[in-house]
């Protein structure tokens, strides 16, 4: 333990109790007691999440807009006013997810971030196709991020920060952010919560971090932060989908925009071929509602015979019983069956997410 | 530091024992427990059933794994925690009393001779943490 990279916040999680696990060659809180009571405080309450193995890379020169739309899945011309985020899926040319990411438009600049896990990847591919365009290519490795969710956060929040920082936070609407100072404030998250992200200088996060704890945030690992994007029916980069599949496959057709037909995009082409065969494949959500735990990898049976597997599956703590996402047939029917260990358990297939805003929201798949 | 009673016998896959004349008392470590994370369904034998020595008799899943209980003795299962099944979370706050998951009544005593020391468990805990 502890030969990994650390955030400016880690001596706070290990004083306050977390357990340390690697993440992408991070050392980050799994827990800090309990998953599950950390992830019923962020349905119910605020929890904080520090999130700063996150990959901040700004995006300048005269050219952005354009690379941009090039690099990226969704089209960065949907962001016309200030501040607005989108959610968007990097592709190589064979159409296969290279990540997912969060674009900001920050007027005469974009601000990504990406995935940790997958950072020098990304810096790569992004610096290898910004060589045709009149672009600089800027990380911001002295950022850190905290992740501020649930019903209450935001009320918690405006209530420790001076009334300009209140009001912003008070006003921003839902997926855009807004600069304060030094100090970036977006309405965004992992968890199907309200909430914000705010992106601030390292030197100013610790003192931060030690105020929210202050004012009642409850500090969250990476533990109840998968069960909390689960419900929230978002993917995770690395089992939800890679390089291997398309955003097609992968539930994520949402972060595709063909609309503006003149626009290419690395992997078009190669998204357009698929659907005109028509995918064989599907990201769908299963619950089971007897008892165990579906977990990734589980083989799905589909009621033909055929086969499909689980990638991210878990207990619902807000459910109180088991989901998942799970890569398979596109014939699938409403039900299907899990092995597992031995034994085939009956599933309800449903379209994502599982839980918004606390509560129950998954429909049959129909 | 997880605790680990000195009175209890350990397998090296985590499991405690408590032995009272032919009952033998079977439940997970608090370092198990700990490691494991918050339980969410314990799976136990039936009363009645008959389990053998090192053979799978139970099964506990916590959020993040599922993991086998192992009987640490041959025997007859004569009682079972049935107060798990809505409860698994008494395994992580009482993992050594209220924890307990089923009582065995054993066949063959000197099966125990195979199972670990308080000591020795926390050699191998602490060897695997290495």
């Amino acid at each position: 333990m502890g030969m990994g990279n650390k955030t400016v916040i880690y001596q706070r999680h290990v004083d306050a109790g977390a357990k340390i696990v690697d993440f992408g060659g991070w050392d980050m809180p799994i827990h800090y007691g309990s998953q599950i009571q950390e992830h019923h405080q962020v349905r119910r309450d605020a929890g904080i999440f520090d999130v700063s193995h996150m990959t901040v890379v700004d995006i300048r020169g005269e050219q952005a807009k354009g690379f941009l739309q090039s690099l990226l899945t969704n089209d960065v011309a949907k962001l016309t006013s200030y501040g607005q985020a989108l959610y968007t899926a990097m592709l190589n040319e064979k159409g296969g997810v290279l990540d997912d990411l969060i674009v900001y438009f920050l007027g005469d600049y974009y601000r990504l971030v990406v995935n940790c896990a997958t950072r020098e990847k990304d810096l790569a591919w992004i610096n290898e196709q910004a060589k045709n365009f009149e672009v600089e290519v800027e990380e911001q490795p002295e950022l850190a991020i905290l992740a501020l969710q649930g019903p209450n956060a935001r009320t918690k929040l405006q209530g420790i920060v001076d009334q300009d920082f209140a009001q912003t936070v008070e006003q921003l609407a839902v997926f855009s952010g807004e600069f304060c100072n030094a100090w970036f404030v977006a309405r965004t998250g992992y968890t199907g919560e309200d909430g914000v992200e705010v992106i601030l200088p390292q030197a100013e996060a610790g003192a931060f971090w030690d105020r929210l704890v202050d004012a009642g945030f409850a500090p969250t690992g990476l533990g109840a932060r998968d069960t909390l994007r689960l419900e929230a029916g978002m993917n995770l980069y690395g089992l939800d989908m890679d390089e291997s599949v398309s955003p097609l496959q992968s539930n994520m057709a949402f972060a595709v925009c063909f609309k503006d037909e003149s626009r290419d995009f690395v992997g078009k082409q190669a998204l357009l071929e698929q659907k005109q065969q028509g995918l064989k494949e599907r990201l769908v959500g299963l619950v089971m509602q007897s008892r165990g735990v579906l977990r990734s990898h589980q083989v799905v049976v589909c009621d033909d015979g055929s086969r499909g597997e689980i990638t991210s599956g878990s207990f619902s703590p807000s459910l109180e019983y088991s989901i998942a996402l799970a890569r398979v047939p596109s014939t699938i029917g409403n039900t299907a069956e899990v092995e597992i260990r031995g034994k085939r358990m009956p599933v309800e297939v449903v379209k994502p997410p599982f839980v918004r805003n606390g509560k129950k929201v998954y429909k049959s798949l129909g | 530091m997880s605790n680990t009673p000195n009175e209890l016998k350990y397998m090296t896959t985590h499991e405690w024992s408590r032995v009272e004349g032919n009952t033998v008392t079977v439940g997970i470590s608090d370092h198990a427990q700990e490691a494991m994370g918050d339980l969410v369904y314990v799976e136990l034998p039936e009363v009645g059933a008959e389990v053998n020595a090192h053979e799978e008799a139970g099964v506990v899943e916590s959020v993040k794994a599922a993991s086998d209980i192992y009987a640490p003795v041959t025997g007859k299962i004569i009682e079972i925690n049935d107060a798990l099944t809505d409860a698994p979370e008494t395994v992580n706050s009482h993992p050594y009393h209220d924890g307990w998951m089923f009582k065995i009544e054993m066949t063959d005593p000197s099966e125990l001779e195979a199972l670990l020391s308080a000591d020795d468990y926390i050699a191998q805990v602490e060897a695997e943490d290495d």
